[in-house]
């Protein structure tokens, strides 16, 4: 055997191990969270109102967990899809050398801030200012999470929006120009559809980034296990509600494989995103002519 | 050099095999509220005691006595007193469960510095987590609505709050949940309408606790049974302890184990 097989096959294995990862971590969540069905007819546990799984006899009610995450996701798009693609767009168009050298690398380390960071910052100084500014009893809402989310999401948005619109061939622009359209009608008649999928790529990423967010969340939407009313009163996202409680959980009790079967409808949400992802970008590739 | 190696394999052989006989060990199951003790001093007991073994398990109260009676554990933890009927069917097995007090828990009720309360009676707490009062002026301190602090329902300071405040009673849906002691104390010192519940070691100066029918929460009103959110906490053996069991939890009553009580926010016995 050639030295370049043993390297070829050390590699495979390397390779291949993320996807026994992934294959058993599918196992182990569903194997552990199914059980909770037996006790909980499933559409009572999606749109159960109340979540008081430690009493007796306990709810297993999840709808207001899941709004609280779908709330949190939503609230936080707003704030980085207009801020990544924006970002983006100057990056790309408006940008000189210098300023790319300087805000790259700035948005990059945006990044790679733990999350527990933004969380304690959420929690000791934006909740209190919001709380005073806008005059709220508690400043722990989904708005404060929505936007501390926003703006960790927005590296992930950002960059791959940026990748998109970089990808646009330089013929296209200059087609553009060639016929007499100006710059703004080139961005957006020519430019932006071009790299559309490839932006909603990067909207789609942001928003699995969001949702499976949990740290954060954790500490700044401060946890009211209710159905929200409105963007400035407390949330509890499904992410948060696994952490908080999954440390004290009898393992093997309906409580656990309640938090088990949150994790599952997670893994779910999270996989349909990344799905359409995955289809959307390569539907750009072949558009843009760069498909095998 | 082949006898060397073989010494070598040999010895490590006999150090694999022999370890775990020498080893004794000791299994801990039971309440949660306990757990923290259980788990600090277990580990402080097994950095000194090199050959002890120690495995800690939650499960609740009802579960590290049931272990006791069954035989299943060595010690179990509850931060409840046994029950009659628990009593009676260790008999039947012919299991004397022994009671260790080995720390005290108390909670306490604290609130935003400018809040003008300085008092709560049971009842009022236990309204305003149930839903029934909303806001500071149907108690007449001003600050508008009530923002409700409480705590994830895993927590031993949840379960004995809701048991000994609450007499059981479901939390308001919409109280705000905080995954720590230190965090339910950080949001209330930051929030004016808030309310919250800690464990004694956690009250800061950025906070204000309220008495309770009267009483302040101290070491000293917990340990004389007036403060009336306290209640001690349990570890039960079958008889009097014996070896490992005896040692450790002498270890949990001394010195070493009540500083670790302490740190973990509930109350020493001294």
């Amino acid at each position: 055997m050639g030295k370049s097989d043993i390297h070829k096959k050390i590699f495979a294995v390397l390779a291949f191990s993320s996807l026994v990862f992934l294959i058993g971590i599918t196992i182990v969540l569903f194997k552990e969270g199914l059980p909770i069905f037996r006790i909980v007819k499933p559409l009572n546990f999606l749109f159960g109102k109340y979540w008081y799984p430690t009493y007796d006899p306990p709810d297993f009610g999840i709808l207001p967990l899941i709004l609280g995450s779908l709330w949190v996701t939503a609230g936080a798009l707003l704030v980085c899809v207009p801020l990544g693609i924006g970002s983006a767009l100057y990056l790309n168009e408006l940008a000189g050398p210098k300023q790319r050298a300087f805000l790259k690398p700035a948005i990059e380390i945006l990044a790679s801030i733990p999350s527990i960071v933004f969380g304690f910052f959420g929690m000791v100084v934006v909740a209190p200012f919001l709380q005073k500014l806008l005059n709220i009893p508690v400043g722990l809402t989904a708005f404060t999470g929505s936007l501390i989310l926003g703006v960790m999401a927005t590296p992930t948005v950002c960059s791959i929006a940026e990748d998109a619109l970089s990808f646009v061939p330089k013929s296209f622009r200059e087609a553009s120009f060639a016929v007499g359209a100006n710059r703004w009608q080139t961005l957006v008649k020519v430019t932006l559809p071009a790299a559309g999928s490839g932006i909603s790529t990067a909207v789609i990423l942001g928003m699995s980034r969001a949702v499976g967010e949990t740290m954060t969340v954790l500490m700044v939407c401060g946890g009211a296990a209710v159905i929200p009313k409105s963007f400035f009163e407390p949330v509890r996202p499904m992410t948060a509600t696994i952490a908080a409680e999954m440390g004290e959980a009898v393992t093997g009790s309906p409580h656990f494989q309640a938090l088990f079967a949150i994790g599952m409808i997670l893994f779910l949400v999270t996989l349909v995103f990344n799905i359409a992802a995955e289809i959307i970008s390569r539907r750009f590739r072949l558009k843009l002519g760069l498909g095998r | 050099m082949v006898w060397v190696k073989k010494i070598f394999l040999l010895t490590a052989a006999a150090t694999v095999f022999l370890t775990p006989c020498f080893a004794e060990s000791l299994t801990i199951k039971g309440s949660t509220t306990v757990l923290p003790i259980a788990q600090a001093c277990a580990e402080s007991f097994m950095d000194d005691n090199s050959g002890a073994d120690i495995s800690v398990q939650g499960g609740g109260s009802s579960v590290g006595i049931a272990a006791i009676i069954d035989g299943t554990t060595d010690i179990g933890n509850a931060s409840r007193p046994i029950k009659d009927s628990e009593l009676a069917q260790a008999a039947s097995r012919g299991v004397s469960p022994k009671a260790h007090v080995v720390a005290m828990d108390g909670i306490v009720v604290i609130v935003h510095p400018s809040n003008s309360l300085t008092a709560l009676t049971k009842s009022q707490i236990k309204d305003i987590y149930t839903g029934k009062i909303s806001h500071w002026s149907s108690l007449g301190a001003s600050g508008g609505k009530i923002v409700v602090i409480g705590r994830d329902s895993a927590s031993g300071t949840f379960e004995a709050f809701t048991e000994l405040a609450l007499s059981k009673a479901k939390t308001r849906p919409d109280a705000l949940l905080e995954a720590s002691n230190q965090a339910v104390a950080t949001v209330v010192a930051k929030t004016p309408g808030a309310i919250g519940y800690v464990g004694l070691g956690f009250v800061t100066d950025k906070v204000k606790a309220l008495t309770v029918g009267g009483i302040e929460c101290s070491k000293e009103t917990v340990l004389s049974g007036e403060y009336s959110l306290a209640r001690p906490l349990f570890m039960y053996t079958n008889g009097k302890p014996q070896g490992l069991v005896k040692e450790f939890i002498e270890f949990v009553t001394g010195e070493i184990g009540q500083h670790l009580v302490e740190k973990n926010g509930y109350v020493g016995l001294k």
